[in-house]
C-alpha cells in the first residue's frame, strides 16, 4: 500500500503530531529511547507477522500452483486466475458477492438515514435508548445464529410465511432460502437484520453532533424533512456514512457464516460467494491453489471497493 | 433541540418498528423451541403443551458446560495477551513515535481489510505443520495475530491523543520509557482498554471460520463454532434446533443485558476508529 493512498480507517481524525511533541520525541530518541520503542511493536509486530503476513504471502504463493494439500504442487502461474475470472462457478460467486453488496450494504445504509433522521430527536428520551440499545442487539450475536434463526423464519412454516399469508398474499409463500430466484435476496434479508441496527445507531450518534443551530436555520428558512436531510443531515455524517458503507462491504464481500448456515450456497450455486467456494474448493475439493487464486482475487475486490468509498467520504470532512 | 409533536410520534413509531422487526425473530424461535421435540410447528404458534424440557435437553446434547469452558479458555488465551501486545504497540507508535511510525500504523492498518478468508488456507496448513491443528492454539494463535490490526489502531488513537505534558513532566523527573508506559500512560488507559477487552472478547466468542477449518471437535471450539456443529446434527429438529441455539446465545444475551451501555459504545466507537 502507498502511503498516499487513503487507508481504510480513520487517520484524520486523530491530530497529527503537534511540534512540541515532536522535538520531544527526537530528543528522547537519541539516548537509546529508539530502541525501547521498538521492542514494544516487536511482540504485535511478529504475531501479526507470522500469523496474518506470512499465511497471506503463502496464499498468494499456493494461487500459482496446482496442489492438493498432500503431495508435490505443480507450478502453473497464471492459469488458477484465468480460471477464476472464466469459470461460471467460480466468477458465480464473485458477481453473487457484488449482489449482496446491494442487500447488505446500500439497503441498510440507506434505511438507516432514514431511520436515524427520524428518531435522532427522540433518540436522548428513555424510550429511545433503551430501544436504541435493543435494536443493536443482532450486532452481539454471533452470525451463525442469525443465520440459523432465519433459516427458520424463512423456511416454509416459518413466520415469514404466515405473516403474509395473514396479509392476503399466501399466494407467493414459499421456502424462500430454497427457491433459485429468492435465495439470494433471502440471504441479504439476514444481512439488512443483522446491519440496519447497528447503521441506525451509528449514523444516529453522527446527526447528535451536528450543530442544532444548523437545523434552526434550516427551519427558520421553510426547510421541510427531506431539504433538511439534504442540506444539513447528510453533509455532516458524511464521515459516519462512510465508515458504515466500510463496515456493510467487507461483512458483504466477506460473507461466509450466514451463507454456510443458512444455505450453504445453494440451492445450485444461487448463493454460493467467494467465502463459501474458497472454504469448499480449499477443504473438501482438495484444490488449494485454486482456492487461493480465488482467496486472493477476494482480498483485492474488498481493497477495489473500499478505498474508494473511503477517498469520497474522508476529503475535505468536517 | 426542537421537535415537533408530529416528529416525535413518527419517531417513536419508527423506533417501535425497528424494535419489532429486531426481536421478533428471537421470539419465534423461543416459541418454536417449546414444541415437542421433532415435530415440525408453524412459525408463530404457542404449544398447546410448552416442553420447557427442551431447554434442558439442548443443555444436554449440546454439551453446554464444556463448551462454556472451551470458549471461556479460548477468550482467555486471546484477550489479555492481545491486549497486553497491541497496548506495547499503541504506545510506541501513537507517543514515542518511533521512526517508521507512520509505515508500521499503514501495514497493520491493512490488516484491518483483510478478509479471514484471505489467509485461513494457509493457516490450516501452518498449524498442522507446527503440531496444533485440532488443538485450541489452532484458533488462540492466529487470533491474536488478527486481532494486532485493530487493537493496535484501537490503542494508538488513545495514545497519540495524550497531552504531551504528561509525558514531559515524568521524563523531566526521570523516568525510563518502560516507566513512563507501566506507571504513568496504563493506569491512564484503563478505559479504551476495557472497551477493547469487550470488542475482543466478543468477536473471539463468535468466531466461526477459524473454529470449523481449523478444530474439528466441537467441544474444542468457540460458541460459534460449535453452534454450527450442533446445526449440523439437529438441522431437522426445529424446536430443539431452536433451544440449543437459545442456549448458547444465552450467556451472550445475558453479558449484553448486564454491560449493554458499555456494549453499545465500545462497538460504536470500535466501528468509527476502525
Amino acid at each position: 500500500m502507498k502511503p498516499d493512498s487513503s487507508p481504510p480507517t480513520d487517520l484524520a481524525s486523530s491530530d497529527r503530531p503537534t511540534l512540541p511533541r515532536r522535538r520531544v520525541g527526537r530528543r528522547r530518541r537519541l539516548d537509546g529511547s529508539r530502541l525501547a520503542g521498538w521492542l514494544f511493536v516487536a511482540p504485535a509486530l511478529l504475531m501479526y507477522g507470522l500469523f496474518v503476513l506470512q499465511p497471506l504471502f503463502l496464499t498468494i504463493q499456493y494461487s500459482f500452483y496446482d496442489w492438493d494439500g498432500v503431495g508435490p504442487g505443480e507450478w502453473v502461474g497464471f492459469a488458477n486466475y484465468a480460471r477464476v475470472f472464466t469459470d461460471p462457478d467460480l466468477i458465480g460467486p464473485i458477481v453473487n458477492s457484488f449482489r449482496l453488496l446491494i442487500f447488505f450494504s446500500v439497503i441498510p445504509v440507506t434505511l438507516g438515514v432514514v431511520a436515524a433522521s427520524l428518531i435522532h430527536r427522540i433518540a436522548s428520551s428513555r424510550f429511545g435508548s433503551t430501544a436504541t440499545t435493543v435494536i443493536f442487539l443482532p450486532q452481539v450475536i454471533p452470525l451463525v445464529a442469525s443465520g440459523i434463526i432465519w433459516g427458520w423464519l424463512l423456511a416454509r412454516p416459518g413466520i415469514v410465511n404466515q405473516v403474509l399469508e395473514a396479509i392476503g398474499l399466501g399466494g407467493i409463500a414459499r421456502a424462500w432460502l430454497g427457491d433459485f430466484g429468492t435465495a439470494l435476496p433471502a440471504v441479504g434479508m439476514i444481512g439488512i437484520w443483522v446491519l440496519l441496527g447497528f447503521c441506525t445507531v451509528l449514523l444516529q450518534t453522527g446527526m447528535a453532533k451536528i450543530n442544532p443551530e444548523l437545523y434552526e436555520a434550516a427551519r427558520l428558512d421553510g426547510a421541510g424533512w427531506w431539504a433538511e436531510l439534504r442540506a444539513v443531515t447528510l453533509p455532516g455524517i458524511k464521515y459516519e456514512i462512510g465508515v458504515c458503507l466500510t463496515v456493510t462491504a467487507i461483512a458483504a464481500l466477506a460473507a461466509f457464516d450466514i451463507v454456510y448456515v443458512s444455505t450453504g450456497g445453494g440451492p445450485g450455486r444461487a448463493t454460493s460467494v467467494p467465502g463459501i467456494k474458497i472454504y469448499i474448493e480449499a477443504f473438501l475439493q482438495r484444490r488449494v491453489g485454486l482456492a487461493s487464486a480465488l482467496a486472493v482475487a477476494l482480498v483485492l475486490l474488498v481493497l477495489v471497493v473500499i478505498l474508494p468509498v473511503q477517498r469520497l467520504t474522508r476529503e475535505d470532512s468536517t | 433541540m426542537i421537535a415537533t409533536r408530529s416528529e416525535r410520534y413518527v419517531g417513536h413509531l419508527f423506533l417501535l418498528a425497528l424494535m419489532i422487526f429486531t426481536v421478533l425473530p428471537f421470539v419465534s424461535i423461543f416459541v418454536t423451541a417449546l414444541h415437542p421435540s421433532g415435530s415440525l410447528p408453524s412459525g408463530f404458534e404457542w404449544p398447546a403443551e410448552p416442553q420447557w424440557g427442551n431447554f434442558l435437553e439442548a443443555f444436554r446434547v449440546a454439551e453446554m458446560g464444556q463448551l462454556v469452558v472451551s470458549s471461556s479458555l479460548i477468550v482467555l488465551g486471546v484477550v489479555p495477551v492481545s491486549i497486553a501486545l497491541s497496548t506495547m504497540a499503541g504506545f510506541a507508535i501513537g507517543l514515542l513515535r518511533i521512526p517508521g511510525a507512520r509505515w508500521l500504523l499503514l501495514l497493520f492498518v491493512f490488516g484491518l481489510t483483510l478478509p479471514f478468508e484471505g489467509i485461513v488456507i494457509p493457516l490450516y496448513y501452518l498449524a498442522r505443520e507446527i503440531g496444533i491443528l485440532n488443538t485450541r492454539f489452532a484458533i488462540v494463535l492466529p487470533l491474536i495475530g488478527l486481532f494486532m490490526p485493530f487493537g493496535v489502531f484501537w490503542m494508538r488513537a488513545h495514545f497519540a491523543n495524550m497531552p504531551v505534558e504528561i509525558t514531559e513532566s515524568a521524563r523531566v523527573d526521570g523516568a525510563s520509557t518502560w516507566d513512563l508506559f507501566q506507571r504513568i500512560h496504563i493506569p491512564l488507559a484503563r478505559a479504551p482498554i476495557a472497551s477493547l477487552a469487550i470488542l475482543l472478547s466478543i468477536w473471539t466468542w463468535n468466531q466461526f471460520l477459524l473454529a470449523l477449518v481449523l478444530v474439528e471437535d466441537p467441544t474444542q471450539r468457540t460458541m460459534a463454532g460449535a453452534l454450527g456443529a450442533f446445526q449440523g446434527h439437529y438441522a431437522t429438529d426445529i424446536p430443539l434446533l431452536c433451544a440449543g441455539t437459545i442456549v448458547i446465545l444465552l450467556p451472550t444475551f445475558l453479558i449484553f443485558v448486564v454491560l449493554q451501555r458499555q456494549l453499545v459504545t465500545a462497538l460504536l466507537q470500535g466501528s468509527v476508529k476502525g
